[in-house]
C-alpha cells in the first residue's frame, strides 16, 4: 500500500456548513427570476453557478479544519 | 463525409487505444487479484482520482443530453447543476467511512459491505443484482452518444453497417479493459478531460465572441423557457420537480457501481475528500455544457437545413454536435466529437468493471463456486466485463432509442433503492438484514409501479395531500416508502433479532 489511511479525521463542527448548500438549491423560488443579469447572465443561471463555487470553497474549509 | 474531421477523430482513437492496452504496465500490479485489476491496486492519489471520478461522472451522455435537455425544455434540464451541487458534501461526509470500512475488510464491491455487515447473503444479491441491471442501460446511453457523433461525421448507414463504427469501438473497448483492467480507463480519462476541457473553453469564448456577448444568446431564448413555470396556487409545480430531480440524482449517483469502484479505488479518505473541493470544477464545466444548448437556439442549428437530417435521425441530442459543426472547422470538429467518444469510452470501460467486480465476488463466488480461488474470482470478472458490454451493444443495436431512455430512467430509481442497506447501514446500529430487504422490494414495487402510470415514459409522479399536490422524481418517493419499511420493519424485529455489529469503527 502506497500510504496507510489514517483513522477517520475528528468530525469538526463545521460540517454544519454542508446544509447550506441544500438549503440554497432546494429552496429553488428563491432564484427562479431574470434579475439582476451579471456579464449577460440572467440571475437564475449566475446564481446556480456561483453556488458551484461556495460549496467547492465550503468543502475546503471543512477538509482545512479537520486536518 | 467529413473527412478533416473524420481523420482527426481517428487518429485521437487509436492514441487512446494505444493508450489503454499500455496501462497494464503502469504502476504494475498482479493482475490476477480482483482488487488490483478491478480496483487498480487501490493506488489513485488525488489527482489520478479527480479524473477518475470525473471521467466517470461526467459522461458522454451528459455532453450530448444535458444540452438537449436544455435546448428543447430551457431552464428545467439547467437541474444537472444543483445535482451536480448536492453530490459533493455527501460525498465528503459519507464515502471517506465506507472507504475505510471496505480497505480494512477487502471489499470490492457495495455487495460485500452489505454482506459483511448483515451477513445476509440475499440482501447483498438484491443489491448486487441492482447493481448491474441499473448500469447495464447506462452503458448502452454512452453509446447513443457515440453513436450521435459518429453520425454527426457523415458516417452512417443503415442497418449493420451503420452500426459497424460503434461495434469497432466496442471491441477495442472490451479488448484493453479485458487486458488492464481499471487502469485503462483511468488513463485515458486524462486524456479526455483535457480534450472536453479544450472543446467547452473555445465554444464558450467563440460563440459569445461572435453573437456579442452572452446577453444575445439569452434574449435568443423564449423568455417562458429561461426560467421555471412560476406553480398555481394549489400546486409546488416546476419547483418541486426541479429540486426532488437534484436531490435524487445526487443520492443515486455515488450509490451506481461505478461511482464507487472509482471511490474505493483511491488510495486513502483522505483524497477523497480532497476530491469533494476540487471536483467542482466538473459541475462549472457541466453548466457552461448546458448553456451550449442555449447557444445552438441562439445559432438557429434546428432550421439550418444541413443538420435536418441529423436532428431527424437523433432528436434533440443532435443539438450539441450541430453546433460544433456549425462553428469550427472540420479539424477541430473532430478533436470535439473524439472527446465526446472518448467521453463514452471511460465510464464504459469502468461500468461494465464495476458490473464485473460484482458478478465475480457476489454472484459467482457467494452462489455458485464459493470455493473459488482469487485468480479464478478475476479470470471470472474479466469474462463477465466482455459479457455486459456485449449485453449493451445489444441492447444498443436492438432497442430503440426512447426505449434505451425510458431504461434509464428505472435505472436511477431502482439504483436510489439500495441506499437504506448501503449507506443508513453506516450510521444506524438498529437496521436489520431482512427488513432491508422488504424496504428493498417495496421501494422497487413503489418506484416501478409509479412509473408505470406515465408508461415508463416521464420520470415524474405528482403525490397529493390535503388537497396540495407534489409533483417529484420518482426515486425520491419511492426512497422515502424504502426508508420507513425498513426502520419501522427493524424495529419490529428488534427484540427477536440481536443487533449486526457495527464494523465501521
Amino acid at each position: 500500500m502506497a500510504t496507510q489511511p489514517g483513522p477517520e479525521p475528528r468530525r469538526h463542527w463545521l460540517r454544519i456548513l454542508f446544509v447550506l448548500p441544500f438549503i440554497a438549491m432546494l429552496w429553488v423560488s428563491s432564484y427562479n427570476r431574470l434579475t439582476p443579469e451579471l456579464f449577460g447572465f440572467p440571475f437564475y443561471y449566475w446564481y446556480q453557478l456561483l453556488w458551484v463555487v461556495i460549496a467547492a470553497v465550503l468543502a475546503w474549509i471543512v477538509y482545512k479544519a479537520e486536518g | 463525409m467529413n473527412w478533416s474531421a473524420l481523420i482527426v477523430f481517428v487518429a485521437l482513437f487509436i492514441f487512446v487505444t494505444w493508450l489503454g492496452f499500455w496501462a497494464a504496465r503502469w504502476r504494475a500490479g498482479d493482475l490476477t487479484q480482483l482488487h488490483e485489476w478491478g480496483l487498480g491496486g487501490r493506488r489513485f492519489g488525488t489527482f489520478v482520482t479527480w479524473f477518475l471520478l470525473g471521467g466517470d461522472l461526467y459522461t458522454a451522455y451528459t455532453f450530448i443530453a444535458v444540452p438537449a435537455l436544455v435546448y428543447g425544455a430551457g431552464a428545467l434540464g439547467f437541474f444537472a447543476v444543483p445535482y451536480t451541487i448536492l453530490i459533493y458534501p455527501l460525498l465528503y461526509l459519507v464515502f471517506p467511512r465506507l472507504w475505510l470500512l471496505a480497505h480494512k475488510h477487502g471489499y470490492v464491491t457495495s455487495s460485500d459491505v452489505v454482506q459483511g455487515r448483515y451477513g445476509n447473503k440475499w440482501l447483498a444479491l438484491a443489491v448486487g443484482i441492482t447493481g448491474i441491471v441499473a448500469t447495464m442501460p447506462y452503458i448502452a446511453l454512452q453509446l447513443v452518444g457515440m453513436q450521435v457523433v459518429i453520425g454527426a461525421m457523415g458516417v452512417s448507414g443503415d442497418g449493420l453497417v451503420g452500426d459497424l463504427p460503434l461495434i469497432i469501438a466496442f471491441v477495442i473497448l472490451a479488448a484493453f479493459t479485458y487486458t488492464s483492467g481499471l487502469r485503462a480507463p483511468a488513463m485515458i480519462a486524462v486524456v479526455k478531460d483535457l480534450l472536453i476541457y479544450l472543446v467547452v473553453i473555445a465554444v464558450t469564448i467563440f460563440v459569445p465572441m461572435k453573437l456579442g456577448g452572452f446577453g444575445p444568446i439569452f434574449a435568443a431564448v423564449p423568455a417562458a423557457k429561461l426560467t421555471l413555470a412560476a406553480p398555481a396556487a394549489d400546486t409546488y409545480g416546476a419547483y418541486s420537480i426541479y429540486a426532488t430531480l437534484a436531490l435524487g440524482s445526487a443520492l443515486a449517483l455515488f450509490l451506481y457501481p461505478h461511482s464507487l469502484t472509482a471511490i474505493l479505488s483511491s488510495s486513502s479518505p483522505g483524497a477523497i475528500r480532497r476530491n469533494a473541493a476540487l471536483l467542482p470544477a466538473y459541475s462549472l464545466v457541466l453548466g457552461l455544457l448546458a448553456l451550449l444548448g442555449f447557444m445552438a437556439v441562439a445559432l438557429h442549428v434546428g432550421t439550418n437545413p444541413a443538420f435536418a437530417d441529423g436532428f431527424k435521425r437523433y432528436g434533440n441530442s443532435f443539438a450539441v454536435p450541430a453546433l460544433i459543426l456549425a462553428i469550427f472547422p472540420g479539424w477541430f470538429a473532430g478533436i470535439a466529437f473524439a472527446a465526446i467518444a472518448i467521453g463514452a469510452l471511460v465510464p464504459s470501460a469502468i461500468m461494465s468493471i464495476a458490473c464485473a467486480n460484482i458478478f465475480s465476488r457476489t454472484i459467482y463466488r457467494g452462489f455458485l463456486a464459493p470455493n473459488a480461488t482469487s485468480a479464478q474470482e478475476t479470470s471470472m470478472a474479466k469474462l463477465a466485463s466482455l459479457v455486459v458490454k456485449i449485453g449493451a451493444l445489444a441492447f444498443i443495436i436492438f432497442v430503440p432509442v426512447p426505449y434505451a431512455l425510458q431504461f434509464q430512467l428505472l435505472g436511477g430509481l431502482w439504483m436510489i433503492q439500495v441506499l437504506p442497506s448501503v449507506i443508513l447501514g453506516l450510521y444506524l446500529r438498529m437496521l436489520n438484514g431482512w427488513a432491508l430487504l422488504a424496504g428493498w422490494v417495496v421501494g422497487m414495487g413503489v418506484g416501478t409501479w409509479m412509473a408505470s402510470t406515465t408508461s415508463f415514459k416521464a420520470a415524474v409522479f405528482t403525490l397529493s395531500f390535503m388537497g396540495v399536490h407534489f409533483p417529484g422524481y420518482i426515486a425520491l418517493w419511492a426512497l422515502i416508502a424504502n426508508v420507513a419499511v425498513s426502520i419501522v420493519l427493524s424495529a419490529l424485529l428488534r427484540p427477536f433479532v440481536a443487533p449486526a455489529p457495527m464494523l465501521a469503527e
